[in-house]
């Protein structure tokens, strides 16, 4: 089922929760809403779940172009995943699972040996069979999450909704169960929203992730777009490391120390911060021209995937670089040499912008 | 050695003022022998007298279930004027004498009162009757039920109950299948609260019963009865009775609070 | 009404009018029309009737030693309360359960039979007022009943502030070279201290309006073990209802001073806590 959400503005008391928030997600879609915590992703999850209401005179949600406010409740079968899970305490899990089906009018009921049926094949499915007849307190983290998921599922929702579903989690179980999450997602194909504050398991899980900020959308686009083509400084600080130099634009150039850097189209003397993923550096023993800052090695940290070096710039930035082993093995520095740092790729905001 | 020193202070203490006070009871109650006990509590004054007792808490413990349910719920889930201070007023009967409780009721309901001759009128008696021991009662064991949900429901928030709506269940569905287990043993407990001091109500019910023999007397009230005239086995037999009920409390309790340590 | 919620958005809970109507409603009967009906009459006394009754020789004697009694009974509570809490907290001995729920008794045990119970105690010739400690007829009698119904309250709001003690605090203590007297007074009790003030206020507040307990063993002496409420009793006893009214004024005015009190207590205690 495809969800719109169209010119949605939210407040609680003096405090913009959603300011004109407008999405769209297709039909089988699994997106991500991204964002530092207080940026409104939650609001407009719940928003999308009927459990807030938008503010009067704003606009709506529509589930297949139907308005959720005359959608009547029984109708919207909206299967949501609670950030700490809202199990029922007094249920087993089994219970738990069976909930939505056992508060159906009877007209609509399963039989108990349907209910029975469904319940246990949906905990096969999270694995869970053995575990029916546990208390929610007697469950670990990664368990009560399945179990949520799966009581989301029984009602054969068309749309799930999950809000931080792997917050509360160990590292470890949190990998784990995301890539879980992406391949039954790949199977049921039932059209789901996530809200995470962790830019890597948007990236990995999602189809298309919609960026956060202050109440409002600022970037929608698949993980390769808001990575690699961020809308604005917030996007890319937000999804990644990244180095900030300030310049200033002389000639159709970004001019940062002794480096310009091709800028065609923006308003000549202006101030600008230039933003460049540690990746997107290179280090050199000499350099020509314009195309490399003077720096020095404070710190070499070799152990890892990539070889990180921190150094400190002529014009005083601290400065991050990540270089495969293979090239550091091309050009291996020592703290204290002398070295040029160069740009390879970099973006330009201009400095009316702030994060 | 402060050990040793805090204990033996703390063991006579709570000898002297809690142990101390329930061997007097029973021993005063059997210190003429199980037949004078027996006798005592089974005469019909003591039998209609717990009988009454057992009428009013019956009465008004589950009138004040309903009402601490509705509200536990209206103050937990709900942000409105005034809360506050309904929260303060359903504190008030702990803060008022009984002796005043009682008072309040006569010049409510008393000849003298507000709605006492009207009611008298119409052949309804109030004060030194039945429903005037059953409205002191109301009274004295309204804040019970209330003062146990109140917190609870507020600790385990709205989420569960969200999440029964979103998964179809209806209001009363939501209530009863959700709400309801959840606070289960807290409302048990306020119960069991409120029958004790429905039980045991003694000042206002004193005041409002004009202490008819076998009519509008209370365990409690028969035992002054007993006491005043020198009675002191019969006074103390009853006294047993309404002791064991305490006794029963205690224990309930210290089981209800062990059954919600394990489930944590 | 605004605050209704709307039927369509599971996200609010329902029942707003339903569960209120029926609170307020019954709070209204059971309570606000009597409170009503005493301040009604109350303010229909002239200042000479209230004088008369709520400030007479015999009325100030009974506020005299309700306060008194009050004070003394919430004071022996407030130290041997304490040491009661700290063995119930941190000692382990046999049948500590048992006592533990034994602590709460005095809630529990109706007031008159606390009452004939304490007087049996102490009264000459009694279990210990045969020992040389006849009590009972007299001020002391008083304090003890205040005592025992005041007793949990002490330890219920001291034992649980004991248990939530960071034990870092006294280990701190003890390594910058504090002995134990001087870490107890310089580190516990000022930690401790708004559990056992409002600990304190509430076996006091609670003493204040008690009757059932002290009515056996004071043997109600105008003048000398009346307490006020029983002085209230004995008016009623008359059907002199303007007299009760004006003492239970006093008597009321006396508790909700109380009960603002601790809740102020509970409030720093928190915002302290916070």
């Amino acid at each position: 089922m495809s969800i719109e959400v169209r010119n949605v503005s939210k407040t609680f008391g003096d405090f913009a929760a959603l300011r004109d928030v407008s999405i769209e997600v297709k039909a089988g879609e699994l997106v991500a809403l991204l964002g530092p915590s207080g940026s409104g992703k939650t609001t407009l999850l719940r928003t999308i779940a009927g459990l807030e209401t938008p503010d009067p005179g704003s606009g709506d949600v529509l589930f297949e172009g139907r308005p959720l406010s005359e959608l009547p409740e029984p109708e919207r079968k909206v299967g949501f995943v609670f950030q700490h899970y809202a199990l029922f305490r007094h249920m087993t899990v089994f219970e738990n699972v069976a909930f939505g089906l056992r508060v159906r009018p009877r007209a609509v009921r399963p039989s108990e040996t349907g209910i029975r049926d469904r319940v246990t094949a949906l905990l096969q499915l999270i694995q869970m069979e053995n575990l029916a007849r546990r208390l929610p307190s007697q469950l670990s983290g990664g368990q009560r999450q399945r179990v949520a998921l799966a009581r989301a599922l029984a009602i054969e929702p068309r749309v799930l909704l999950l809000d931080e579903p792997f917050g509360a989690l160990d590292a470890r179980v949190r990998q784990d169960l995301r890539r879980w999450l992406r391949r039954l997602h790949d199977e049921m194909h039932v059209t789901s929203i996530l809200v995470t504050h962790d830019q890597d398991e948007a990236l990995e899980v999602a189809d298309r992730i919609v960026v956060m900020n202050r109440a409002r959308v600022e970037q929608t686009g698949t993980p390769d777009e808001v990575f690699h083509n961020p809308a604005s400084e917030f996007v890319m600080d937000f999804l990644g490391h990244v180095n900030l130099f300030h310049g200033r634009v002389e000639s159709g150039r970004t001019v940062i120390g002794g480096v310009a850097l091709e800028s065609p189209g923006q308003p000549e003397g202006a101030r600008a911060r230039v933003l460049v993923r540690p990746h997107q550096l290179q280090i050199e023993r000499a350099v020509e021209g314009q195309t490399a800052l003077r720096a020095r090695v404070v710190r070499v940290q070799s152990a890892g995937p990539v070889v990180r070096i921190e150094v400190r710039s002529e014009t005083g930035e601290t400065l991050r670089v990540d270089l495969s082993h293979d090239a550091y093995e091309l050009t291996p520095v020592q703290r204290g040499d002398e070295v040029f740092v160069k740009p390879r790729e970099a973006r330009v905001f201009l400095e009316d912008y702030s994060i | 050695m402060m050990r040793a020193l805090l204990l033996a202070v703390t063991a006579l203490f709570l000898g002297l003022f809690l142990a101390l006070p329930l061997a007097a009871i029973f021993g005063e109650a059997l210190r003429r022998g199980w037949g004078v006990y027996w006798a005592a509590v089974t005469e019909p004054a003591a039998l209609a007298a717990v009988r009454l007792t057992l009428f009013a808490a019956a009465v008004a413990v589950p009138l004040n279930l309903v009402f601490g349910l509705a509200a536990a719920w209206a103050v937990a889930r709900f942000r409105f004027p005034g809360r506050s201070a309904l929260v303060t007023l359903i504190d008030l009967p702990l803060a008022v004498s009984p002796v005043v409780t009682g008072l309040m009721y006569m010049l409510v309901f008393g000849l003298q009162g507000w709605l006492g001759p009207w009611l008298w009128e119409r052949g309804i008696e109030v004060v030194f009757a039945v429903p005037g021991i059953i409205l002191a009662t109301i009274f004295v064991t309204l804040p019970f039920v209330a003062r146990e949900l109140i917190p609870l429901l507020e600790e385990q928030g709205e989420e569960e109950e969200q999440a029964a709506r979103l998964l179809g269940a209806g209001a009363w569905q939501t209530f009863r299948r959700v709400t309801l287990p959840n606070v289960r043993w807290a409302l048990l407990y306020g119960v069991i609260l409120s029958v004790a001091r429905a039980f045991g109500e003694f000042g206002a019910v004193s005041v409002v019963s004009g202490h008819i023999r076998g009519r509008t007397n209370t365990a409690p009230l028969h035992i002054e009865i007993l006491y005043n005239e020198y009675n002191f086995a019969g006074a103390f037999a009853v006294a047993t009775l309404l002791a064991l009920t305490a006794l029963g409390t205690l224990a309930a309790r210290a089981a209800l609070e062990w059954r919600t340590r394990e489930a944590v | 009404m605004r605050f209704t919620a709307r039927v369509s958005n599971p996200g609010r809970a329902p029942g707003f009018g339903l569960s209120l109507g029926f609170a307020a409603a019954w709070l209204g009967l059971a309570i606000l029309l009597p409170v009503a009906a005493l301040a009604a009459k109350a303010s229909g006394l002239t200042w000479r009737e209230f004088a008369e009754a709520a400030l007479s020789e015999r009325a100030l004697a009974a506020y005299r030693l309700t306060v008194l009694a009050s004070l003394a009974a919430a004071a022996l509570n407030a130290v041997f309360g304490f040491v009661a809490a700290w063995s119930l907290a941190r000692y382990s001995f046999p049948g500590k359960r048992l006592v533990d729920a034994l602590v709460d008794l005095p809630f529990a045990l109706p007031t008159a039979v606390s009452g004939i119970a304490l007087t049996a105690i102490y009264s000459s010739g009694g279990w210990l007022g045969g020992l040389g400690l006849p009590l009972a007829f007299t001020p002391a009698g008083v304090v003890v009943a205040l005592t025992f119904i005041g007793l949990p309250f002490v330890i219920r709001t001291v034992q649980p502030a004991i248990e939530d003690l960071d034990p870092g605090l006294e280990e701190a203590a003890r390594l910058l070279g504090a002995s134990p007297a001087r870490t107890f007074v310089s580190v516990l009790l000022p930690a401790l201290r708004p559990a056992l003030l409002t600990g304190f206020a509430m076996a006091f507040a609670r003493a204040l309006g008690e009757y059932g307990s002290v009515v056996f063993i004071s043997g109600n002496l105008p003048l000398k073990t009346e307490i006020a409420p029983l002085l209230i009793m004995s008016r009623l006893e008359q059907f002199d209802y303007a007299g009760a009214t004006a003492l239970s004024v006093v008597l009321m005015g006396g508790s909700f001073l109380m009960l603002f009190g601790i809740n102020a207590l509970d409030a720093r205690a928190r915002r302290n806590a916070g």
